[in-house]
C-alpha cells in the first residue's frame, strides 16, 4: 500500500483540459483500411474551397486490423467475375446479403489492390511454368495491373510478403490528405445530430489521449470506420493472454456504438465470427488448408470433415451446406459437433500435408515451403510463431490444435453485421435498397442518417472484403461524402450542446475519480465508482455465460437472453460510474461503453431472430435450424436517440444475382 | 505475449523527437516514465504481440516474452526490420534456432505515389479517380 493514493498512469488527467474547436467538410474517423482509403481519395474529389480531417484513435502506420501486417489478400476479383464473388459470399453467409453492396464492391477492389502494388506491396506472382515467386523475384513477372498472374490460394485469395502492408498504405494514405489534416491519438467518442436539422450529422466529440484535450469538431458529412468488436466475449485466455485477441483487441465496437446513438439503423448485428484458428496463438489456418492442402482431425485421427455423418449433417443445410465450399460457420458446426461428441480435440495434420508436398520437391524447395509456413505466421500473428517455438513445434514433425475463438462482431471478414447503409444508384438496385437523403439524392454507402457514412467493418449485409474491400469501400464512401458536402454547402453545422456540457460528457470519468478516489486506500476500491478493466470483466463474464459464449459451445437460450439483457441495463446505469486517473484509462472507460452498446444490439437482434441461421457461429436452443419461410430477411434495429427506446425489425431480402 | 523493455538498452529515446514505442503502439499500451527516462508496457494483458514497439525500437531494447497464461519460456522471436526485408530469428525452447528473411517492400520509404496532382472529374458517377483516369468501366450485373 502507498498512500496517499494516486493515478497509476504516467499520463495523469486534470478536471478541466483544454477544448480545440474545429470545424470542417469532412470528417473522416478512423485510421485503419477503410480509414486509408478514404484518405487516399477524398482530396481528388475535394473543391479547392473545402477541408477534410481525419481522426485516429492510435497511429495510421499501424493502427487497426492490419497493424502487424498480412500474408494474403483474401479479396482480388481478377478474372473472376463480380457476379461470382457476390455469390461466394452469399453462400458463405447463409444467403441473406446486400448483393448490391457486395456486387459493387467487386467492381472496384482490385484497383486498390493495383494501387497497393505500385506504392511497393511485395506481390507473389507464377511463373509461365506454374512455380511460385515471391513478391521480390516476382517483379520481374510485371505487375497485377499489366497482367502478371498472383498466385492464388484459393479462388479469390493472392498471397503477397504483407508485413509492412499497413505502413505502405498508411504512407500513401498521409501523404494523400497531408500531415496537416491528421489527428493522431484523437479518439471521437460521440457522433453529434445538428441542433435543428432533423436527422442530420452535425460533428463529433473526443479527446487526446497524449494530453488533456477535448476535441469538438464539426463537419457536413462524415466517414465512420473505427473496426469491428473485440473483447466483448470473454476469451478463451484470460490471463495475460486476454490481449492475443484473433482480431485487432483495441477494436471496440466504436463504430457501431456511435452510429446507432444518434439513430443510424443497424443491420445482421445477430451474425457474429467465432473463427476456427490454431490454438491459444490464434495462428491462421487459410493457407494451411488453402496453399498447403492440409487436413484437420478429430481425436481418433479421423478426417471427419469428409465423413458421411458430415455430409448428411450439411445436407441440412442445403444449398448452402451442399455447396463446393463449406460456409465458415458449418465448417464450424462440424467440428464442434465431434468435441461435443467426444472425439476432440481437432488437430491439423500438418506432418502428412508437408510430407505430401514434399514428395514432389527437392531440397531446395523444401526449404522454401517450411520458409512460407513460418511467414504466415510471422506476417501477421508473430505470438504464434513464438508458441511454435516455445512448443518445439516443428510443423513437418508436429502436428497443432485447432480452435474455435470466442466470438468477434465484424462486418468486413466472414461476418457482416454493421450498419444499414444505401447502395448505389444504379437503376439494378432495388429501391429498398436505396437510401434518399432529404435533397431526394441517393449517396452509396450512406447510412440513415444523413450526411453520415461508414466503410470496412461497418457495412452491414456484405462480409469478405478484407483489407483490400475495406481499402477500396472507404474510398467508394469518401468519394459520396464529398459529394454530400458539396451538395450541402449551404449548410452550417450547429450542435445542440454546448461546449460545456461536451466537456463534462467526454471528461465525467476524470471529474468520478477525481471526486472520489482519496477516500479509500487503494484507488482501484471504491464504493463510489468502478474502474474500465472491472467493468470490462463483468461485461465479458455476462457474454459468456448467457449471450453464447464459449462456456456453452455458442448455445443460447430466450431465458437467457433475458437475464443478460437486465445485466446489460445494471451495466449501462454502472457506466455512469466509470473512473478514470489518466488519459489511457479514460480511452479504456470509453471503449467499454461502446462495447456493451454494441454487445446490447448483437444480443437484441439474437432474440429478434427465432431461428438459428448460423450453426456454428451460434445457436438460438429455443430455436434450432433455420426457418426459411419466416426468416429470409435482415434483422435491422435502430436506437431512438430522442425517446432511448429501441426498435427492432425486418427487413426483406431481393436477390439481384442469379444461382 | 507482452513486450517488454531492456532496462539497460532503453535510453527513452532522448535524441529522438517522440519515444518511438509510444508513438507507434495501436493500443496506447508503451509509456514514458519520465523520471528514469525509461519506456515500459503499462498494460501487458491488454498486448496484441504485433510487435510494432520490437520493429520501432531504435536501441533494440524491446522484446516479447510469451503470455505466462499458455506460453512456455524459453523461446524468443526477433525480427529486424530493414528497408527492404525483415529478417527474422526464431529459437526454440529446445535450442533450435531458425532464420528466415522476407520482403517488405519494392519501393523506397517514402516513394509510394498518392496521385498529389489527380483530380477527379465526374463527382456523379460511382468511378474512383484512379479509375476515371484509367478510363475504366464499371460493369453491369446480369440480374435474376
Amino acid at each position: 500500500m502507498a498512500l496517499p493514493n494516486k493515478p497509476m498512469g504516467e499520463l495523469k488527467a486534470v478536471r478541466d483540459p483544454e477544448v480545440e474547436e474545429r470545424e470542417v467538410d469532412v470528417l473522416i474517423v478512423g485510421g485503419g483500411m477503410a480509414a486509408c482509403g478514404s484518405a487516399f481519395e477524398v482530396k481528388k474529389w475535394l473543391g479547392d474551397d473545402q477541408t477534410v480531417l481525419l481522426c485516429d484513435k492510435a497511429a495510421m502506420e499501424r493502427s487497426g486490423a492490419v497493424a502487424q501486417g498480412l500474408s494474403a489478400i483474401n479479396t482480388y476479383i481478377g478474372d473472376n467475375s463480380p457476379e461470382d464473388y457476390v455469390r461466394m459470399v452469399r453462400n458463405d453467409l447463409m444467403g441473406i446479403v446486400r448483393e448490391d453492396l457486395i456486387y459493387d464492391l467487386g467492381c472496384h477492389v482490385d484497383d486498390s489492390v493495383h494501387l497497393f502494388e505500385e506504392w511497393g506491396l511485395p506481390v507473389w506472382k507464377k511463373t509461365e511454368e506454374g512455380k511460385n515467386l515471391d513478391g521480390k523475384k516476382g517483379l520481374k513477372m510485371g505487375s497485377l495491373k499489366g497482367g502478371a498472374s498472383p498466385v492464388r490460394t484459393g479462388k479469390w485469395q493472392i498471397m503477397i510478403n504483407g508485413e509492412s502492408y499497413k505502413r505502405i498504405v498508411a504512407e500513401a494514405a498521409k501523404k494523400a490528405i497531408g500531415d496537416d489534416n491528421v489527428l493522431e491519438r484523437c479518439f471521437i467518442v460521440e457522433l453529434l445530430l445538428d441542433a435543428s436539422k432533423e436527422n442530420q450529422i452535425a460533428g463529433a466529440v473526443g479527446f487526446s489521449v497524449r494530453e488533456n484535450k477535448v476535441y469538438i469538431i464539426k463537419c457536413k458529412s462524415m466517414m465512420v470506420a473505427c473496426g469491428g468488436a473485440v473483447n466483448i466475449y470473454q476469451p478463451r485466455s484470460v490471463g495475460e493472454g486476454k490481449g492475443r485477441a484473433w482480431y485487432p483487441v483495441w477494436n471496440a465496437g466504436s463504430t457501431y456504438t456511435m452510429c446507432m446513438k444518434v439513430g443510424a439503423e443497424l443491420s445482421m448485428m445477430e451474425n457474429r465470427f467465432t473463427p476456427a484458428r490454431f490454438k491459444d496463438g490464434y495462428g491462421p489456418v487459410g493457407a494451411w488448408f488453402l496453399l498447403f492442402k492440409a487436413k484437420t482431425l478429430n481425436g481418433l485421427g479421423e478426417a471427419f470433415a469428409g465423413s458421411d455423418a458430415a455430409k448428411a449433417e450439411l445436407e441440412k443445410y442445403a444449398p448452402y451446406g451442399t455447396a463446393a465450399i463449406t460456409p465458415t460457420c458449418l465448417r464450424n458446426h462440424l467440428m464442434l459437433f465431434e468435441m461435443k461428441e467426444g472425439r476432440g480435440p481437432i488437430i491439423m495434420d500438418t506432418v502428412t500435408a508437408l510430407a505430401e508436398l514434399g514428395k514432389t520437391m527437392d531440397k531446395k524447395e523444401l526449404k522454401h515451403l517450411e520458409s512460407e509456413a513460418w511467414e504466415d505466421f510471422l506476417d501477421m500473428t508473430c505470438g504464434q510463431a513464438n508458441l511454435w517455438c516455445a512448443t518445439n513445434t516443428e510443423p513437418e514433425k508436429k502436428n497443432s490444435e485447432v480452435m474455435p475463438t470466442e466470438p468477434y462482431l465484424l462486418g468486413s471478414h466472414s461476418g457482416c453485421c454493421g450498419l444499414w447503409t444505401s447502395g448505389p444508384d444504379y437503376d439494378w438496385v432495388p429501391d429498398s435498397y436505396k437510401i434518399k437523403a432529404d435533397n431526394g439524392k441517393v449517396y452509396n454507402r450512406m447510412t440513415t442518417v444523413n450526411g453520415l457514412f461508414t466503410s470496412g467493418d461497418g457495412v452491414g449485409g456484405s462480409g469478405h472484403k478484407f483489407s483490400s474491400g475495406s481499402h477500396a469501400e472507404g474510398r467508394m464512401a469518401v468519394k459520396q461524402c464529398v459529394r454530400y458536402a458539396k451538395d450541402h454547402a449551404d449548410y452550417s453545422p450547429a450542435l445542440a450542446q454546448s461546449k460545456e456540457e461536451l466537456v463534462d460528457l467526454v471528461y465525467k470519468p476524470v471529474r468520478t475519480y477525481l471526486d472520489n478516489f482519496e477516500y479509500t486506500t487503494d484507488e482501484d476500491i471504491n464504493p463510489e465508482y468502478v474502474k474500465p478493466s472491472g467493468m470490462a470483466l463483468r461485461l465479458m463474464k455476462a457474454t459468456h455465460e448467457y449471450g453464447g459464449g464459449t462456456a456453452t459451445y455458442y448455445l443460447t437460450t430466450s431465458k437467457n437472453l433475458e437475464i443478460i439483457m437486465d445485466l446489460l441495463a445494471t451495466m449501462r446505469e454502472d457506466c455512469e460510474k466509470l473512473a478514470a486517473g489518466d488519459l489511457h484509462e479514460l480511452m479504456r472507460c470509453w471503449e467499454i461503453y461502446h462495447r456493451i452498446w454494441t454487445v446490447e444490439s448483437h444480443l437484441r437482434h439474437i432474440q429478434y431472430r427465432k431461428e438459428t441461421r448460423y450453426p456454428g457461429f451460434y445457436y438460438q436452443a429455443d430455436y434450432p435450424g433455420q426457418d426459411d419461410e419466416n426468416w429470409f430477411a435482415f434483422v435491422n434495429s435502430k436506437y431512438d436517440p430522442k425517446s432511448g427506446e429501441w426498435d427492432v425489425f425486418k427487413r426483406d431480402y431481393v436477390q439481384i444475382i442469379p444461382d | 505475449m507482452p513486450s517488454f523493455v531492456i532496462n539497460e538498452k532503453c535510453d527513452g529515446c532522448k535524441g529522438g523527437d517522440k519515444t518511438a514505442c509510444m508513438y507507434i503502439c495501436p493500443n496506447d499500451l508503451m509509456v514514458l516514465e519520465p523520471n528514469e527516462m525509461k519506456a515500459y508496457n503499462q498494460e501487458p494483458d491488454q498486448c496484441w504481440e504485433c510487435f510494432s514497439c520490437v520493429k520501432i525500437c531504435p536501441t533494440q531494447a524491446i522484446e516479447v516474452r510469451g503470455y505466462s497464461d499458455f506460453v512456455p519460456l524459453g523461446s524468443s522471436v526477433m525480427p529486424m526490420l530493414g528497408t527492404e526485408d525483415v529478417m527474422w530469428t526464431c529459437k526454440f525452447r529446445n535450442g533450435t534456432i531458425k532464420r528466415f528473411k522476407f520482403p517488405i517492400r519494392t519501393t523506397p520509404e517514402g516513394a509510394a505515389n498518392e496521385y498529389p496532382d489527380l483530380k477527379g472529374q465526374d463527382i456523379e458517377s460511382q468511378l474512383l479517380s484512379t479509375e476515371e483516369a484509367d478510363g475504366y468501366t464499371i460493369p453491369t450485373p446480369t440480374t435474376v
